[in-house]
């Protein structure tokens, strides 16, 4: 009998063109997804050399770091970020590469419209520049950031050179309690594992409470995994992974949708596969998680305090603990619960899409944001923003006092105009909570949507259980 | 890319652990088209002040420090985003070795394909060479990657490991994609036997 394979072992296999004697492969990518960040350069690689891409139809780009969330009529103010969108659009026209403009209504967080496309499948090799890339193995597809010395690598050749990573599976059983999410989930387990846990490993989830999640739900768990050091996450396609891809735009049609099916039935991990790591949580356990610090692995369930360095024997621990509540504005020890926000932002590719705007407006609903929070939604994409607008969640989250904002990246990293001023707080619901990530000083606590408006509408990070029983 | 060869140099000490992407270059750094210029912005917001001027306590900002090409850094240094813009500042600046116990993925990959070799080794020997880069001044560090050994200031050889086809290519200057090219026909005919197991794959959006 072959020998028992995990989900991540047969999508590698697969792509392999060629193993070279040190255990370096060539490996096929399937898509290639592309911003206007990290590209410039490798496409002026290719011109210098002579280069051309070798599949602009396995090719997407999208502009979604720069663009403004505000009214884009006028184009973009910044001039570096204007030019940094221009130099996209004229590679794309120049080398054959599909590109969704900023006034498309199908522009959004490239990690969004990807898989909204149906260009996200399962089996599938996908890269981007763009370490969150890892979002796409919510799908079953083995998808993972890559840098731009490798982008070009991939425009040139469709291959890159690689080593297999290492099989981790993290496994969450059981039912979560009412109000915990997927975000809550991720921040467990990396507050678990630390940002160094799943280094060197592809982190397949498994277990009862990953297979109840929606695909969108999923898209948040992998989206992290970068965030606990993984190369990428994954999880076994199934039917809800083929409902959602079904029909849509780059998916396939016909006989080749039923032969594509029957493929990707074949790749969940077979039974007895070998994992090198396991991890094992339980899900009735977790509670709304927020962090604290600079990291993402300060993560803590809602009910707890920031940490007391004082508490902490280690002297290089308390150093670094000190540190990150100093950066924060913190005091040890005090409740998680009386931490006051400054701003809201409730967007990104962890947490902008429609589950995620219905999940917030369920909070907002007929509440009012306090009174010194400034609060911001930014779908992930046009297709979302226009189907949370039909279903009236613009005019709850307006109504609230929120701003309802154009699709973009916005102030997960703060390269448009939305950004945090020196010592501002927010509560967001992107990833990572690094020092200036979302502008000079900025400080930031991860949260899930739900927790994002409960928190825009006490002024203060909160438990959002308290509110849906109120 | 700048072949690699031996270097000579006085190494920063970068002690802190999990220094991620965004602290060696901030995003709102990373607006240019080009490769070159961002060794300024290097640890922007922990070198510089507010309004522009230098910290004096940043060790970037101090003598001999400013000249280094090694740093000696702490766990998990690397981590975050993809971007390449983190080794493209730290190269700009200067620096064509970094030394640590453990280094993020991405970072570590992107690095070697900069000219910029990446050392691992384990805690104790990290300890040594930190204990050296704050010695300063009179404690150069030799890293030979030839030999694939560093060479302490009293004089102790430190041997390293590092894979086969990333050295080649840094002794050499090497450009992955040309290699690649090279393997145009293996690439070929693996689409020609995918496409006809995974037609899918091949047909653009309808
Ligand atoms: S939303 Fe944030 S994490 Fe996602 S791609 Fe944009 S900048 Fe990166």
């Amino acid at each position: 009998m072959a020998r028992a394979r995990t989900l991540f072992d047969k999508i590698w296999d697969s792509h392999v063109v060629e193993t070279q004697e040190d255990g370096t492969c060539l490996i096929y990518i399937d898509r290639h997804l592309v911003h206007e960040v990290t590209s410039p350069q490798a496409f002026e690689g290719l011109r210098v050399a002579g280069r051309k891409v070798r599949r602009p139809d396995a090719t997407l780009a999208v502009a979604d770091h720069n663009v403004p969330t505000t009214d884009r009529s006028a184009g973009i103010d910044d001039e570096e970020s204007r030019i940094q969108v221009e130099t996209l659009e004229k590679n794309c026209a120049d080398f054959g590469v599909q590109y969704f403009g900023m006034n498309d209504v199908r522009q959004g967080i490239v990690h969004v419209i990807g898989p909204e496309q149906g260009m996200t499948q399962p089996g599938m090799t996908i890269v981007c520049g763009d370490s969150h890339t890892s979002t796409h193995g919510a799908f079953g597809a083995l998808a993972f950031g890559i840098g731009t010395s490798e982008v070009e690598h991939v425009l040139a050749t469709q291959t890159l050179i690689q080593r297999p990573a290492k099989n981790m599976r993290i496994t969450v059983e059981g039912t979560p309690p009412p109000g915990v999410t997927a975000k809550d989930l991720i921040l467990a387990i990396i507050g678990k594992i630390g940002t160094a846990g799943g280094t060197g490993h592809v982190i397949e989830y498994a277990g009862q409470a990953i297979r109840d999640l929606s695909m969108e739900g999923r898209m948040t768990i992998c989206n992290m995994s970068i965030e606990a050091g993984a190369r990428a996450g994954l999880i076994a396609p199934d039917e809800k992974t083929f409902e959602y891809l079904k029909g849509r735009p780059f998916a396939p049609k016909g006989a080749a949708w039923e032969q594509a099916v029957a493929y990707w039935k074949t790749l969940p991990s077979d039974e007895g596969a070998v994992y090198d790591t396991e991890v094992v949580l339980n899900a009735e356990e977790i509670v709304p998680y927020v962090t604290w610090g600079t990291s993402p692995e300060d993560a803590l369930p809602i009910t707890g305090f920031v940490p007391d360095p004082a508490q902490e024997p280690d002297e290089n621990r308390r150093e670094a603990l000190q540190r990150a509540i100093d950066y924060m504005g913190l005091r040890g020890g005090m409740p998680l619960s009386e931490i006051k926000v400054d701003t809201v932002f409730i967007g990104s590719c962890t947490n902008s899409r429609i589950e995620d705007l219905r999940a917030a407006a369920e909070i907002a609903r007929g509440r009012r944001v306090a009174d010194h929070v400034r609060a911001l939604v930014v779908p992930g994409s046009g297709l979302i923003k226009h189907q949370a607008e039909e279903e009236g969640l613009d005019r709850i989250f307006t109504e609230a006092g929120f701003e309802w904002r154009e699709a973009g990246c916005s102030m997960c990293l703060a390269m448009n105009a939305d950004k945090l001023r020196p010592g501002e707080r927010s509560a967001s619901t992107s990833n990572r909570n690094f020092e200036g990530r979302q502008g000079p000083g900025g400080r930031t606590h991860l949260v899930s949507p739900a927790m994002a408006a409960a928190a825009a509408i006490t002024g203060h990070l909160t438990d959002v259980r308290e509110l849906v029983k109120g | 890319m700048e072949k690699f060869r031996e270097i000579t140099s006085v190494a920063a000490p970068v002690p802190a652990s999990n220094v991620d992407t965004d602290r060696i270059i901030p995003a709102r750094f990373l607006k240019t088209i080009k490769r070159t210029g961002l060794g300024k912005h290097l640890f922007n917001d922990v070198r510089y002040n507010e309004d522009g001027s230098e910290r004096p306590d940043f060790i970037l900002n101090k003598e001999p420090y400013r000249n280094a090409q090694i740093l000696v850094v702490g766990e998990n240094f690397g981590c975050g985003s993809s971007r390449e813009h983190a080794p493209w500042a730290l190269t700009d600046f200067g620096i064509r070795c970094v030394i640590g116990t453990t280094f993020a993925d991405i970072f570590y990959n992107n690095s070697f394909k900069n000219g910029l070799l990446l050392i691992k080794l384990d805690k104790e020997q990290v300890a040594k060479l930190m204990e050296d880069a704050r010695n300063g001044h009179n404690a150069r560090i030799t890293v030979n990657l030839e030999k694939q050994e560093i060479t302490r200031p009293d004089g102790e050889v430190i041997p390293f490991e590092v894979d086969p086809f990333r050295k080649h290519c840094l002794l050499e200057g090497l450009d992955d994609i040309g290699l690649t090219l090279k393997k145009e026909k293996g690439i070929g005919s693996f689409e020609e036997r995918d496409r006809a197991s995974h037609p899918w794959l091949y047909s653009a959006a309808s």
